[in-house]
C-alpha cells in the first residue's frame, strides 16, 4: 500500500500530460522557436503578401479610394526602359561583385591563415570598412575618384609622366572620370561595394578554414600531395558549404544594392544617366520621390521573385555533399 | 466622511478630464534644418500663448527620409495634421490624398490671391489652395568678390557675355585638369531650374503651356537656351560638373575650398554661405541676354493640411488657426530674421529697406519676375533636364537630339499625369 501511494502521483502525472520527457523538451523548443517564427511571419512574410496586394491598386492614403488595376502595373513594367536598365545594372553589379568578393575573400583568408603574428589585427583592419557607414565610405571614395583632385588620378598622372619621360608613351593613361562617366560609374561603385564588404567574406572564410581538421592535410601530405593539391583537393571541397553560404549571401546583398549607390551620387541618385541605378533604388524612387507606391510594390514583387529564383538555382548548382 | 472625500476626488477628476478634452493637440511636421526648426519653435510658443487651449507638437525628420516618413505614416492615420511640403510635390501628394484643400470657412481664396506673392499660385491645384508658404525663395548669382577683383572685375556680370568673360578669366587649368573654375556648374543642383525656367524665357519661350499640359521648350528658343547652357562646358570650358565631389560640391567649392568663383543658388543658401565663407562675397541678379529680358525661378515650401486634420472639427479648427498664424506678416518677418528666407506676402517684399539690402536685395528684386514652375512630378521632371545635359557633356551626344529627347520624356510625364 505504501509503495502504491508513492507511485500514485507519478503515474497520474504521466497520464495527465501523456508525454515523454523527450517530447516535452522538444515541445518547449518549439514554443521558443515559435516566437521568432511569429516575428518572421508577421514582419517579413505577411508584408510580402501585402505588397503583392498593394501592387494591384493605384495608391491613395484612404484605402477606399484605391482603384483596382489588376495586373496593370505589371504590364507597365514590361515597357519601362528605366526598370529594364535597373534590372540589367543589378545583374551586372551581381556578376562583378559576387565572384570578386569570393576570390578576394578566400585569397585574403588563406593569406591570413598562413601568417602567425598580427592575425587578429589584420582581421580587424579588413573588417573595419564593413562597419563604416555607407555615407562616409561614399564620401571618401568620391574624393579618391575625383577627376580633378582624386588620389587615383594623381597616381595616373604621375605614372604617365614617368613613362613619357622614359620614351614609352604607350604606357600613358589619361585621367579617368570614374563616377561622372556613364560607362565607368557602375564598375566604380562595384569596387566600393567589394572593398566595403570584403571584411565580412574574409571572416566567413577564416572560420571555414579553421573548421577543416588538420588530419586531412596530414593524410594528404603522407600521400605526397603538394600545396596546390592540398588546396585543390582538400581545402576547396571542404570549404564548399562556406562558399555556398558566401555566394548566396553576397548575391542577395548585390541584388538588393542600395546604400552605396544612393550615397555616391546623392543629388542625381542612380546617375549619371541611370548608369548606376539598381532595382532597389528604383523602387525607392517610385515610392518615395514620386509617391507611386502601387508601382513600387509591383517592383518589389519582381525583386522578390528574382532573388528567390537566383537563390534556388545557386543552391541547386553549388551545393554538393563532400565526404572523406 | 470618507464617502464625501471620494466624491470630491471623483468630481475633481471629472472636471479635469473635461478641461483636458477642451485642449486640442495638433502635430506639425517639417524636415530637420536647424534654423527652420528654431523659427518654428518660436512661432509655436507665440501661437500657444495666444491660444492656450491648443498645443502644437513639432516633429522633424532628416530631409532624405522626410517623404518616406510622410508616405508611410499618413495612411496609418498617424503623424502630421499640418505638414510642410515642397510646392513641386503638391501634384503627387494631392493625387494620393496626402494633403487636402484648405477649407473655405477658414481661408478666402480671393483674399489669398491678393495678399500673397504671385508665385504662391503654385500652391493651388485646380483652383484650390492646398497650403500656404511662410517664405519664398528665388535664385541669384553668388560671386567671390576677392577673386573677381584679382582678375580686374569690380562688378558682377550683368549680361551672359560678361558672365562668360569673367568665368573664363577665373578658370585655371593645369594639364588636363582644372584647379579652379569660373562657374560651379551643377545640372542636378539649381541649374536644371536655370535652364527650364530662366534661360528658356530669356531666349523667348515659356517652358510649358499655361494650362501645364504641353511642353513648349522644344521650339527654337528653347533649343537655343539649351545649346547656350551646354556650351559653357563644351565650348567655353568655364566649369565641369562634380568639380568638387560631394552632395553639393558646387557649394562647397564656392564657400569652403574657394576654387569656384561663381555659382547660381537659392536664397536659402544665404545663411550657410554667411557661416562658412572666409572671403568677401556678393550676390547679383541672374545675368540677362542683350535683349535684357529678366527671368527667375521662384519656389517655396508650403504648409498644408493632411487628412488627419479633418478627422474632427476641433482639430481642423486648431490646424487652420495654426496655419493662418504661421503665414501672418509677423511670422514671415520672424522667419526672415531667423532663417533668412524671403517673406511670401506682397506687402512685405515691397519694403524698400529689404529691397536695398546688398544680400537680400537681388533676391527680392528677382521675386517680381520669378515664376514657380508648374511641375506635375518634380523629381522625374528634374531628371529629364539633368539627363539631357549629361548626355551632351558626359557622353558627347548631339545637342539637338538630346534636347528633343527631353521634350519627349517630359511630355510623356505630363500625359501620364493627366490620365
Amino acid at each position: 500500500m505504501q509503495a502504491r501511494a508513492d507511485q500514485e502521483p507519478l503515474t497520474s502525472k504521466k497520464r495527465r500530460t501523456g508525454l515523454t520527457l523527450a517530447t516535452r523538451e522538444s515541445l518547449w523548443a518549439y514554443t521558443f522557436l515559435f516566437v521568432p517564427l511569429l516575428f518572421f511571419l508577421v514582419l517579413r512574410i505577411w508584408p510580402a503578401f501585402q505588397s503583392f496586394y498593394l501592387s494591384l491598386f493605384t495608391w491613395h492614403v484612404d484605402p477606399a479610394k484605391r482603384e483596382f488595376l489588376g495586373l496593370g502595373y505589371y504590364q507597365e513594367m514590361l515597357s519601362d526602359p528605366k526598370l529594364r536598365r535597373a534590372l540589367l545594372n543589378t545583374l551586372l553589379y551581381t556578376a562583378i561583385i559576387v565572384p570578386a568578393q569570393l576570390a578576394l575573400g578566400l585569397g585574403i583568408a588563406l593569406l591570413l591563415q598562413a601568417i602567425g603574428a598580427f592575425k587578429s589585427l589584420f582581421r580587424a583592419i579588413y573588417f573595419a570598412p564593413y562597419v563604416t557607414p555607407a555615407a562616409a565610405v561614399a564620401w571618401v571614395w568620391g574624393w579618391m575618384y575625383s577627376v580633378n583632385f582624386g588620389v587615383i588620378n594623381n597616381f595616373l598622372i604621375e605614372w604617365s609622366i614617368f613613362w613619357e619621360e622614359r620614351g614609352l608613351p604607350w604606357l600613358v593613361i589619361d585621367p579617368q572620370p570614374f563616377l561622372s562617366s556613364p560607362s565607368q560609374a557602375l564598375v566604380a561603385v562595384a569596387v566600393i561595394v567589394i572593398w566595403q564588404n570584403l571584411g565580412f567574406q574574409v571572416v566567413i572564410f577564416l572560420a571555414g578554414l579553421q573548421g577543416i581538421s588538420r588530419i586531412f592535410y596530414d593524410a594528404a601530405k603522407i600521400d605526397g600531395a603538394n600545396s596546390w593539391n592540398l588546396f585543390r583537393y582538400v581545402t576547396l571541397p571542404l570549404l564548399n558549404p562556406v562558399m555556398v553560404f558566401s555566394i548566396i549571401i553576397s548575391t542577395i546583398a548585390s541584388l538588393q544594392l542600395f546604400d552605396q549607390v544612393v550615397n555616391v551620387n546623392f543629388t542625381d541618385q542612380g546617375g549619371p544617366l541611370n548608369s548606376t541605378l539598381t532595382i532597389a533604388l528604383y523602387m525607392y524612387q517610385e515610392a518615395f520621390a514620386r509617391f507611386r507606391l502601387g508601382y513600387a510594390a509591383a517592383v518589389t514583387v519582381l525583386l522578390f521573385f528574382l532573388i528567390l529564383m537566383v537563390t534556388l538555382i545557386q543552391l541547386r548548382f553549388f551545393s554538393r555533399r563532400v565526404e572523406y | 466622511m470618507r464617502q464625501v472625500t471620494k466624491l470630491f476626488i471623483l468630481g475633481g477628476l471629472l472636471l479635469a478630464s473635461l478641461g483636458l478634452a477642451q485642449e486640442v493637440t495638433i502635430t506639425y511636421w517639417q524636415y530637420d534644418f536647424g534654423a527652420r526648426v528654431e523659427a518654428m519653435s518660436q512661432l509655436i510658443a507665440q501661437f500657444e500663448a495666444e491660444n492656450p487651449d491648443i498645443k502644437v507638437l513639432q516633429e522633424t525628420f532628416p530631409y532624405d527620409a522626410y517623404q518616406q516618413q510622410v508616405a508611410a505614416s499618413l495612411p496609418a492615420g498617424e503623424g502630421a495634421d499640418v505638414v510642410q511640403l515642397f510646392y513641386g510635390w503638391l501634384p503627387t501628394w494631392q493625387r494620393s490624398g496626402y494633403v487636402e484643400p484648405l477649407p473655405e470657412q477658414y481661408f478666402d481664396t480671393a483674399q489669398l490671391d491678393a495678399e500673397f506673392v504671385p508665385m504662391a499660385q503654385a500652391a493651388k491645384w485646380q483652383g484650390k489652395y492646398y497650403g500656404l508658404p511662410t517664405a519664398v525663395r528665388s535664385l541669384a548669382l553668388f560671386y567671390n568678390k576677392d577673386k573677381l577683383a584679382e582678375a580686374g572685375y569690380d562688378n558682377p556680370p550683368a549680361t551672359w557675355d560678361e558672365f562668360i568673360e569673367i568665368a573664363q578669366a577665373l578658370t585655371v587649368k593645369r594639364g588636363p585638369r582644372f584647379t579652379q573654375i569660373g562657374y560651379g556648374i551643377a545640372p542636378n543642383g539649381q541649374d536644371h531650374h536655370l535652364i527650364r525656367e530662366v534661360l528658356t524665357r530669356q531666349f523667348g519661350t515659356q517652358p510649358y503651356s499655361d494650362d501645364g499640359t504641353e511642353v513648349l521648350y522644344g521650339n527654337d528658343a528653347g533649343m537655343q537656351a539649351f545649346k547656350f547652357y551646354t556650351s559653357w562646358v563644351t565650348d567655353y570650358e568655364i566649369g565641369i560638373p562634380e568639380f568638387v565631389p560631394g552632395n553639393s560640391g558646387y557649394r562647397d567649392g564656392f564657400r569652403i575650398q574657394e576654387n569656384i568663383a561663381m555659382i547660381i543658388d537659392g536664397s536659402f543658401a544665404i545663411g550657410a554661405t554667411r557661416d562658412a565663407a572666409q572671403f568677401n562675397w556678393g550676390v547679383a541678379e541672374i545675368p540677362t541676354l542683350e535683349n535684357g529680358v529678366k527671368a527667375n525661378f521662384g519656389s517655396f515650401w508650403m504648409n498644408g493640411l493632411s487628412p488627419n486634420a479633418f478627422k474632427d472639427p476641433a482639430k481642423l479648427e486648431a490646424s487652420a488657426k495654426f496655419l493662418e498664424f504661421i503665414t501672418r506678416p509677423a511670422a514671415m518677418q520672424l522667419w526672415l530674421d531667423v532663417v533668412g528666407e524671403l517673406p511670401a506676402r506682397q506687402a512685405l517684399i515691397e519694403d524698400p529697406e529689404l529691397a536695398s539690402d546688398p544680400i537680400f536685395g537681388p533676391f527680392i528684386r528677382s521675386l517680381a519676375y520669378a515664376t514657380a514652375t508648374t511641375f506635375v512630378d518634380e523629381s522625374a521632371q528634374r531628371s529629364v533636364i539633368v539627363d539631357a545635359v549629361n548626355r551632351v557633356i558626359l557622353e558627347g551626344a548631339d545637342v539637338e537630339s538630346s534636347w528633343m529627347q527631353a521634350v519627349e520624356e517630359d511630355q510623356a510625364l505630363l500625359n501620364q499625369f493627366a490620365q
